[in-house]
């Protein structure tokens, strides 16, 4: 019974490969700094073999769950039972026990509108006016987003000079703090900033960005494209990256036009990666506050007035902090971003598949 | 066995070091946290007093933890509320903080002193009904009034409108000048409640109904609205502070008036140290008494006070140093240090020296004194309303809307009274 069929599988006999020494005192380094973990799992050893008998060995799993699971339920499930505590009573105190009860009175102020497609109709306009913008601002930003992103992949996965230069380029906003990126923006774009100088030594007439809606606007949803492209090419990235090639070889020895390989081939393949960026942008997109916060403070009137913002601002920075109507708007935006969750799932499994 | 022993010897020396130097630490039995902000140098000041103070009880230590405007107003609440906050905060809404407020009588040398030289300030500082409780201190007297770019008005050639010069009257002015010299700012007006009750009592608003409660929207305040409305039509106001941010956010010109882009910028006493250090000889600015209008010419009174907060674990230490800053000798040190207007009447009427003042700020302190004579009873009761906050906010936030051109004037009116009608019963429901 010498022979290597004794052998775990995947180890080498001694005879057929020389294990190199640095390999070796590498191993036993290894062993040295996991002695403490497997002395540790020794102790344990005796409680979890008497935890098995009384649970069985079928229940195990969620022993080794429970942990993790005391964590998310401190720091997810937790406050999310606050907030909807929150949002049922009313007052400014803040612990939930000093809170009046008020049953569904928030989400009645919420959603008593004349016609919700007309925010001054409704009695509370402001988060009208934040929806209404954050829905504005997630079409244009996400359109953008997917378009520019898909671009910039398509460009870059060629085989260009400096390829690994200009990856870099584009990725590097994503890793500055969205306040600095905003800020960066601001200096740029306010009235006596980069543009403004750069458009009078041109001889044209200072713009002031911030104070026309739809300048404020268009710099939100540029600013926040510039901010993030760099993140959702990569993913476009690698989804053009496993595309097999030999598809395009054939294509191109059937003389395919390149418009037809990229409409027949490429997206058709890069879809799956599609659907997870075009979920993923609209996700962060109906969250997005603080570069559009620190960019134009929710202005000009209530012109780029985010969802988020509104959240906050009744919280915290109104007079009266008023916790239960912005625990209200907070439930509705977490129902929005629950069924997009939900579909981000979807799009990976598809993408799995 | 040489190094083994300076090994040791170090160690021996260090442990001595930190023991000397941990030692008045650990004497010290209390620790008071102070929340403050400063508008000009009364941080430097109050560090300095502190010092003083620990010096004289070395079993009291005192954190000064300075803090940006916006964490008093936005954070502050929210941890009184939770019981964490400091034990004692410098806070301009006295009367929305009251109800964590420390009545600190019991631990006060002599609470006389307190209500003879602070008395008419301390009901802001109270809840209503109460009308005991010594809760804090005047840390300024502000007055709300004009500064105006006196170069400019020269360059310009424009003459200067006279003491009881109507807001029209500066309106033209300012304008004429500002399209002389192409000055982006002719007026600027800080985006705040409090900065256009001001115009709005020299309007003839009246605020309140016969029995004290809010009535806001009357011809007085629609006189001040229309005006502030009709000046960013005509470019006389730049949509760049009202019109430009959402909600309540505040917006001062204090740097666009320090770059001589502004021609009279409507703020008020506290900005004068932070002028007179960063605009130095650039330009020669004055304060000018507040524009008159249909309901006189009153600016509007405030300050920002220190208040004791109840939530404290040492009262009596609280008390010890309140009534240390409190005292005629460092009060009167504090407000001349940091050019501010006395909130202590005793020190008031003996008259306070300012002996750092530059020309430019003494000359503006006197302006400010004098306007402080002018003041309207009804503006002395907004500021002393606890819901003033309220008012001032929703005033800010609809104005606002209406100036960037998303709402009528009238709707403006029809939603400030209702948000102060909703945010005070949501402040009520307990």
């Amino acid at each position: 019974m010498s022979d290597g069929s004794s052998r775990p599988p995947g180890r080498p006999s001694a005879g057929t490969a020389r294990v190199p020494a640095s390999a070796r005192w590498r191993d036993r380094a290894a062993g040295l700094a996991g002695l403490p973990v497997a002395l540790a799992l020794r102790l344990l050893d005796p409680l979890m073999a008497a935890v098995q008998r009384l649970i069985g060995a079928g229940r195990m799993p969620y022993v080794f769950l429970f942990p993790n699971f005391v964590f998310f339920g401190l720091f997810v499930f937790l406050p999310i039972g606050i907030n909807l505590v929150f949002s049922v009573t009313g007052g400014p105190a803040l612990f939930p026990s000093e809170r009046p009860f008020v049953g569904a009175e928030q989400y009645a102020y919420l959603f008593d509108c004349g016609s919700y497609l007309d925010p001054s109709s409704c009695r509370e306009d402001h988060f009208w006016r934040g929806v209404s913008n954050t829905a504005v601002f997630v079409l244009f930003q996400v359109g953008t987003m997917v378009l520019v992103s898909l671009l910039t992949a398509l460009v870059l996965n060629r085989p260009i000079r400096g390829r690994g230069f200009f990856r870099a380029v584009y990725f590097f906003p994503v890793l500055l703090s969205p306040v600095v990126v905003a800020l960066i923006w601001k200096w740029i774009l306010q009235r006596d900033g980069l543009l403004n100088a750069a458009i009078t030594s041109l001889g044209g007439q200072k713009i002031l960005f911030f104070v026309d809606p739809s300048w404020a606007m268009f710099w939100a949803v540029f600013v926040s494209v510039w901010a993030h492209m760099g993140f959702y090419t990569l993913i476009l990235l690698a989804g053009l990256q496993a595309i097999p090639s030999d598809l395009y070889e054939a294509a191109e020895m059937d003389r395919t036009p390149r418009w037809r390989i990229l409409w027949r081939i490429t997206l058709p393949l890069l879809w799956p990666n599609m659907i997870v960026v075009i979920v993923l942008s609209l996700i962060k997109g109906v969250q997005t506050f603080d570069e559009v916060f620190v960019l134009t403070g929710g202005g000009p009137g209530t012109a780029t007035l985010m969802v988020v913002q509104y959240i906050y601002e009744t919280a915290f920075a109104n007079q009266v902090q008023n916790f239960g109507l912005a625990a209200a708007a907070s439930v509705v935006l977490g129902l929005v971003l629950f069924a997009l969750t939900l579909a981000q799932l979807a799009a990976t499994r598809m993408k799995e598949r | 066995m040489r190094s083994v022993t300076s090994l040791i010897t170090t160690f021996a020396l260090g442990l001595a070091a930190t023991t000397a130097l941990a030692g008045p630490v650990l004497a010290q039995s209390v620790t008071l946290r102070m929340t403050w902000y400063s508008d000009g140098n009364e941080g430097e000041v109050m560090t300095d007093l502190l010092k003083r103070f620990q010096a004289e009880n070395k079993d009291i230590a005192v954190v000064l933890d300075q803090v940006p405007f916006k964490a008093i107003n936005e954070n502050l609440p929210v941890q009184l509320a939770s019981g964490q906050g400091p034990d004692i905060a410098r806070v301009t809404d006295m009367g929305g903080l009251a109800r964590y407020a420390l009545d600190m009588r019991p631990h006060l040398k002599d609470p006389a002193y307190w209500e003879a030289n602070f008395g008419p300030f301390l009901t802001w500082m109270r809840t209503a009904g109460d009308t005991k409780s010594i809760p804090g201190f005047m840390t300024q007297l502000t007055v709300t009034g004009p500064f105006v770019n006196k170069t400019l008005f020269e360059q310009a050639g424009v003459a200067l409108p006279g003491p009881k010069a109507t807001w029209d009257d500066w309106a033209k002015a300012v304008k004429t000048v500002a399209d002389k010299v192409q000055a982006p700012y002719p007026l600027a007006l800080d985006r705040s409640g409090h900065r256009f009750f001001a115009l709005a009592v020299s309007q003839g608003a009246k605020v309140f109904d016969e029995k004290g409660e809010p009535a806001v929207i009357d011809d007085g305040f629609k006189r001040a609205a229309q005006l502030v409305y009709d000046w960013h039509k005509a470019g006389i106001m730049s949509k760049e502070l009202w019109g430009s941010v959402s909600g309540t956010a505040y917006r001062g010109a204090n740097d666009e008036f320090k770059n001589a882009q502004v021609v009279m910028y409507l703020s008020g006493s506290w900005q004068t140290a932070q002028f007179a250090k960063t605009v130095g000889n650039a330009f020669d600015w004055i304060a000018v008494p507040n524009p008159c209008g249909a309901g006189g010419c009153s600016s509007m009174p405030g300050g920002a006070g220190l208040m004791a907060f109840k939530a404290t674990k040492h009262p009596e230490a609280v008390a010890k140093l309140m009534d240390y800053l409190a005292s005629e000798k460092v009060l009167g040190e504090f407000y001349s240090r940091t050019l501010f207007v006395p909130g202590h009447l005793g020190i008031a009427k003996k008259g306070i020296e300012y002996p750092g003042a530059s020309p430019e700020a003494a000359a503006a302190l006197k302006v400010f004194t004098a306007s402080a004579a002018e003041v309207a009873p009804t503006a002395y009761q907004i500021q002393g309303y606890g819901n003033s906050r309220i008012i001032f906010n929703a005033v800010i936030s609809r104005l606002g809307q209406a100036i960037a051109g998303e709402t009528s004037l009238d709707e403006a009116y029809k939603r400030i009274t209702a948000d102060v009608t909703q945010q005070i019963a949501e402040r009520n429901k307990q």
